[in-house]
């Protein structure tokens, strides 16, 4: 098949784009001290988070924005950014669904999430982020019942602060690079989560985070602390809007694992990517951080990302806790000039540390990608090992794919192993499908599902049913 | 049932087949056989649909129907089916997804339901136990690891779930151990009917034995220079090209 076809087949508009009227009080752009201590007023925070506040931006202003090799994007105006937007009436947020806006129920039916029936039939308790404030949030008596904390960072601020004090930061440090400053500096909501000694979390967590407001970027704050021995599934999931400015998220995840604690964290992004010429699309700089800190905890990243203009993501671990293990799991697809640089970090301090990278990446139309892992080996963790498989997978001949492994082992009884393959897809296995009668859009979906198996089995089930689904519409064109 | 008539077909630049003609009927089996380089694969990819092949005069009829017109996966489902060569593996995707996947093509083409589980499991583990084949191919990835033999066995299985009108085999007896060979000759010879038609392209006497051909052609330099029935594989056999050669020169 001539590559051309190839990049029909793999174009397409973008399904979930359409803007939902909700009034917003929303500040004006701009960001400077005062802007922080109305974000920091608005949420009814304490003091201490306002100072912690001030003390990242502080940092802030004395860095400069990092500049990666491959990544291609106009600078940022901050100061043309709104911080915050809110739906109108915060004071009295709705207790069921019944009180949801319609039109916010509207939206979801548009991304084929209906809320009530995904919630229900899924047994997935959803903290559903709303531009910045949590709209509506459910299943939270069972989770009280398991003694599970589940809600909005803001809440958590007020109502367990001793919690949220111990543990903010203590992964992703205020200073820790340009977008975690910013995001410390002017969070406005997220997720939080806490698992008590001992728990097994009694369903899956997942949150809906979406961008609506047209100018505002999203800073969102997510903790998740697994106590001893305690076990948590959390699930991320991404949509946003069609619209012609480019927006910034600048996302800042932290997970804590103590000794024997589980932490499994998956995300299904969609974030629109812009049009055919890159316009418009999200610009998607995240902090995702997991810290192994007790014995035998295990963290788990698994990411399928489709959606954004720009991508710059590196879920990692610090694997701090003797035998502790990090995984990563990845299946990313760009198309059209989308670009995308990820990869993960593996930093092994403890004594018999493991970590596994799987890595996948499609790559089709005109767009960019680069796998970036860093393998860390201290010189404490004898006996670590890392085994690292990354996958690059073409379709057409105007995209690009690129691995870059770094290690760094500081300590000789480290076993590290690394495995690569790029390859096109292949005109063969299109025409042995064909040949058995397989249309050709349903012959690409079935070679790319098959390419990405090995990262979708690690997901909870419907969300991998749902990921294939998001690969099967990012993938769909105009055959025939 | 198939007609190519006075096919003239170019590979990046050069002429490959020089004005082929072959009519095969429905319940016939043809051998096609010539020198390396005469080609034979080409002619079944060309049937096939494959890219790359420019047919620069002459017709392809599938039962009536202009075969060049239609698209890979039309020529398929109209009942052409090519058992490869060097089947290719397809990582991740499960061969029973495959199978099930062409199946359900093929009955939504025809208007009809998709198959029901049950009953598509029924239905393959007869043909899997028929050629021999171990539950665990199913699971596999498609070829994936699979031995020479096991490939292809598992073209033949795919023809069994599949029934197609013509089935084309390229040098499907080649890398087969003997056993093998037997079950595979098996295989095809079940398929045979009065409604289908086989075309094997094969360098060996040997799978000639076990499906007893009805007719045999000489494919030299693009052409078909001979034909004749199964005691003609039996003379190339025992004497070579050598002498088709100098009588299709003379
Ligand atoms: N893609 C291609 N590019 C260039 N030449 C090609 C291509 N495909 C086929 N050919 C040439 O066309 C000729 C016929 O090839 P074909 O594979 O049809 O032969 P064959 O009869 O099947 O031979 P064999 O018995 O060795 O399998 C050969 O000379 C081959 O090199
Ligand atoms: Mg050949």
């Amino acid at each position: 098949m001539a590559s051309q076809e190839m990049e029909e087949l793999v174009s397409r508009e973008y399904t979930q784009g359409f803007v939902t009227d909700i009034e917003s009080d929303t500040v004006p752009p701009g960001l400077d001290e005062s802007t922080i201590a109305f974000i920091s007023n608005k949420k009814g925070e304490p003091e201490w988070m306002l100072e912690w506040r001030l003390e990242a931006y502080r940092q802030w202003l004395t860095m400069t924005t990092p500049s990666w090799a491959h990544l291609d994007y106009p600078p940022i105006d901050y100061q043309a950014i709104s911080y915050y937007s809110a739906p109108k009436k915060d004071e009295d947020r709705p207790q069921s669904l019944d009180e949801v806006d319609p039109k916010l129920l509207e939206t979801y039916e548009k991304l084929g999430i209906p809320l009530h029936e995904r919630a229900a039939l899924a047994g997935v308790a959803v903290d559903a982020v709303f531009d910045s404030v949590s709209v509506t949030t459910t299943f939270k008596d069972k989770l009280a019942e398991a003694g599970v904390i589940f809600c909005s960072i803001s809440e958590a601020i007020r109502e367990y602060p001793e919690l949220v004090r111990q543990y903010l930061g203590s992964v992703v440090p205020q200073g820790d690079n340009y977008f975690a400053a910013l995001n410390s500096a002017v969070f406005t909501d997220g997720s939080f989560v806490y698992v008590p000694e001992g728990v097994e979390c009694p369903m899956e967590l997942s949150t809906y985070f979406r961008i609506n407001a047209a100018n505002t970027g999203q800073f969102e704050r997510t903790l998740i602390v697994c106590d001893k021995r305690a076990q948590v599934s959390y699930l991320e999931g991404c949509t946003a809007p069609q619209r012609d400015e480019n927006q910034l998220h600048a996302a800042v995840v932290e997970l804590v694992a103590l000794e024997d604690a589980n932490i499994k964290y998956s995300t299904v992004q969609n974030w629109y990517p812009g049009d055919e010429n890159g316009k418009g699309g999200i610009y998607n700089f995240v902090t995702k951080r997991g810290d192994c800190r007790g014995d035998r905890s295990k963290i788990s990243w698994t990411q399928v990302e489709t959606g954004s203009a720009i991508t710059w993501k590196y879920p990692s671990c610090m694997l701090r806790g003797k035998d502790s293990v990090g995984e990563f799991y990845s299946v990313a697809v760009t198309n059209g000039r989308q670009q995308a640089d990820t990869g993960t970090k593996m930093i092994h301090i403890g004594e018999g540390t493991r970590s596994t990278i799987i890595s996948k990446g499609i790559a089709a139309g005109r767009s960019d990608q680069a796998y970036r892992g860093l393998v860390k080996v201290g010189p404490r963790a004898k006996n670590a090992r890392n085994f690292t498989q990354c996958d690059s997978l073409l379709i057409g001949d105007r995209c690009g794919a690129h691995t870059f492994p770094y290690q760094e082992i500081g300590n000789n009884s480290a076993t590290v192993e690394h495995e690569a393959t790029t390859s096109k897809i292949g005109e063969d296995q299109l025409f042995y499908c064909k040949a058995r009668g397989i249309s050709e859009e349903d012959a690409v979906n079935m070679i790319v599902n098959g390419f990405c198996k090995d990262v979708f089995q690690e997901l909870p089930m419907e969300f991998a049913v749902e990921a294939e689904a998001l690969l099967n519409v990012t993938l769909e064109g105009a055959v025939g | 049932m198939l007609e190519v008539k006075d096919l003239h077909v170019t590979v990046e630049g050069s002429e490959i087949l020089k004005g082929l003609n072959l009519t095969v009927n429905p319940g016939e089996v043809h051998a096609l056989m010539g020198p390396n380089g005469a080609g034979k694969s080409t002619l079944s990819a060309v049937i096939a649909g494959k890219d790359g092949y420019e047919v620069t005069s002459g017709e392809v009829l599938f039962e009536g129907k202009n075969l060049l017109e239609m698209e890979i996966e039309e020529r398929a489902l109209a009942g052409i089916l090519l058992g490869f060569q060097y089947p290719v593996e397809i990582p991740g995707v499960k061969n029973i997804y495959l199978l099930k996947a062409a199946l359900n093509a093929q009955r939504v083409a025809r208007g009809e339901e998709e198959i029901p589980a049950p009953e598509f499991m029924k239905l393959v583990r007869e043909q899997l136990s028929f050629m021999k084949m171990d539950g665990s191919f199913l699971q596999r990835a498609v070829n994936e690891g699979f031995s020479g033999g096991e490939k292809k066995r598992n073209e033949i299985l795919q023809m069994l779930v599949l029934q197609p009108k013509l089935a084309m085999l390229d040098e499907i007896d080649s890398g087969l151990d003997i056993d093998a060979m037997k079950v595979v000759a098996e295989g095809i010879n079940s398929l045979r009917n009065a409604d289908r038609a086989i075309l094997m392209v094969t360098h060996y006497q040997r799978l000639l034995e076990h499906i007893v051909p009805d007719r045999v052609h000489v494919l030299v330099d693009g052409r078909i220079v001979k034909s004749g029935d199964k005691n003609l594989a039996h003379e190339l056999e025992a004497r070579g090209y050598e002498w088709v050669l100098e009588e299709s020169a003379a």
